[in-house]
């Protein structure tokens, strides 16, 4: 259980960083770190699927938001009500956390999960599917549904990057777009 | 990408990059067709998919990329592997109800076993990865016109 | 409990960098903050003591596996943040390309 602990506060170490640091490119960096520390956490929580998911996830996002944000860091000052704003912010994150610790109380304890729907999945899965993973399985046979909405979602993604990205009638006919690399 | 005289990154890095992205292609491919065996699965194996051509776009400038996977290519791989994973979940009406996984089953930790669900890794392999692949060429361009201003 | 109190540290992080910083980037930040903690929190739900990977070995009866429907779900979950980031991404960069800036309390005052 140590090594949970340890990788969690290394998680929220690397989040403290990510927010306070004032260069755009240090604070990507720092989000990085803390996405391969989850990817380790999530290994240790005996999840393999999902830990090379988010390993290469987190890395793609990581590409994109460095591409972003190459020599565009900008002085910030600060304006006044600075000090109301935080206080104000504070109180809302301590009534926050003071719910959620009401509600962590009817969560069963750490390491003996419900299972109630996962008995069966477990017990028929590999006869009635074919498949040892089960995970995979899930995602693709008794939950097919939502593989079939993240398809949609995506589908939808690239849709809308390509239509915000895209330039509205300034390429004429006949003219040469330069390219640099 | 900021020398004005060569594309792309240094040598040292286009070496590199020439040993290693044919590999890289390689694993991806083999996690999404071991998807019903072992971890992974069609959204892993799709993302690295993309990231081996992205490999290849930041070592050797576009041109090389779009050479191996142009831009019509990517959105007509796209199409296709979501008309497949529609096509693959209506075929299901053919037992009984949508989704049903139709083909038999073989014996446990064979490749070819688990009914759909190895088709359905495969679609989705294509759809995650050719998409991946669009919104970062869409990004990249879109940035390096910023630099005309 | 204690590892549930952690998760709940990260999401406050996230929600504190959403609501405070005037940065767009450090916005597109706080929301993976916020996504890396709420995938976080359906493993760890997920977990048993001393259990197994949900994957059928060879001749193996495997009788403590973990809970593979929460694993399933945070699959789903990571893929879906990946797709909105990259669209904040490109909205962020449109955002800069006409303003001329990430400073979201100057976006009101600029005119077009």
């Amino acid at each position: 259980m140590v090594d949970i602990y340890v990788l969690l506060v290394l998680m929220i170490i690397g989040a403290v960083i990510a927010i306070e640091v004032k260069d755009l490119l240090s604070s990507v960096i720092a989000v990085g770190a803390a996405g391969l520390a989850l990817s380790i956490i999530f290994l240790i929580l005996k999840a393999p699927d999902v830990a090379i998911t988010q390993l290469v996830v987190e890395i793609l996002a990581l590409i994109i938001l460095i591409r972003a944000t190459l020599k565009k860091d900008l002085p910030f000052s600060t304006t006044g009500r600075w000090l109301l704003n935080t206080i104000i912010t504070i109180c809302f994150i301590m009534i926050f956390v003071a719910v959620g610790v009401k509600c962590f109380k009817d969560l069963p304890e750490f390491g003996a999960p419900l299972m109630r729907v996962s008995k069966t999945y477990i017990q028929e899965g590999l006869q009635k599917t074919g498949a040892t993973n089960l995970v995979g399985a899930v995602i693709l046979d008794y939950r097919a549904y939502d593989t079939l909405g993240e398809a949609t979602i995506l589908f939808t993604a690239v849709i809308g990057v390509l239509a915000v990205v895209r330039r509205i009638g300034r390429k004429k006919v006949g003219e040469e777009v330069e390219e640099n690399e | 990408m900021s020398r004005e005289h060569e594309k792309g990154m240094s040598l040292i890095v286009k070496t590199i990059t020439r040993l290693t992205v044919g590999i890289i292609f390689l694993y991806g491919i083999y996690i999404v067709l071991h998807g019903h065996v072992t971890p992974g699965g069609g959204f892993a194996g799709g993302v690295i998919i993309a990231l081996s051509f992205i490999h290849l776009m930041l070592a050797y400038g576009r041109q090389e990329a779009f050479k191996r996977l142009s831009r019509a290519a990517a959105s007509v791989f796209e199409s296709f592997g979501a008309i497949m994973f529609l096509g693959i979940a209506l075929l299901g009406f053919v037992g009984g109800y949508f989704f049903l996984n139709f083909l038999p089953k073989g014996e446990p930790f064979r490749l070819f076993s688990a009914g759909i669900i190895p088709l359905c890794n495969i679609a989705i392999c294509f759809k995650v990865g050719a998409g991946i692949f669009a919104i970062f060429v869409a990004l990249v361009l879109l940035k390096l016109d910023l630099g005309k201003k | 409990m204690v590892v549930y109190l952690l998760c709940l540290v990260m999401f406050c992080l996230g929600i504190y960098c959403v609501v405070r910083k005037r940065n767009v980037i450090k916005l597109i930040i706080g929301v993976i903050i916020l996504e890396y903690a709420v995938n976080l929190f359906f493993i760890l739900v997920a977990y048993r003591k001393d259990g197994r990977a949900p994957i059928f070995a060879a001749d193996q009866t495997v009788t403590n596996m973990v809970d593979p429907l929460p694993q399933a779900l945070v699959l789903t979950s990571i893929v879906i943040g990946l797709a909105v980031t990259a669209l904040l991404v490109g909205i962020a960069m449109r955002i800069y390309e006409k303003y001329g800036t990430f400073d979201i309390t100057k976006i009101k005052e600029l005119k077009g």
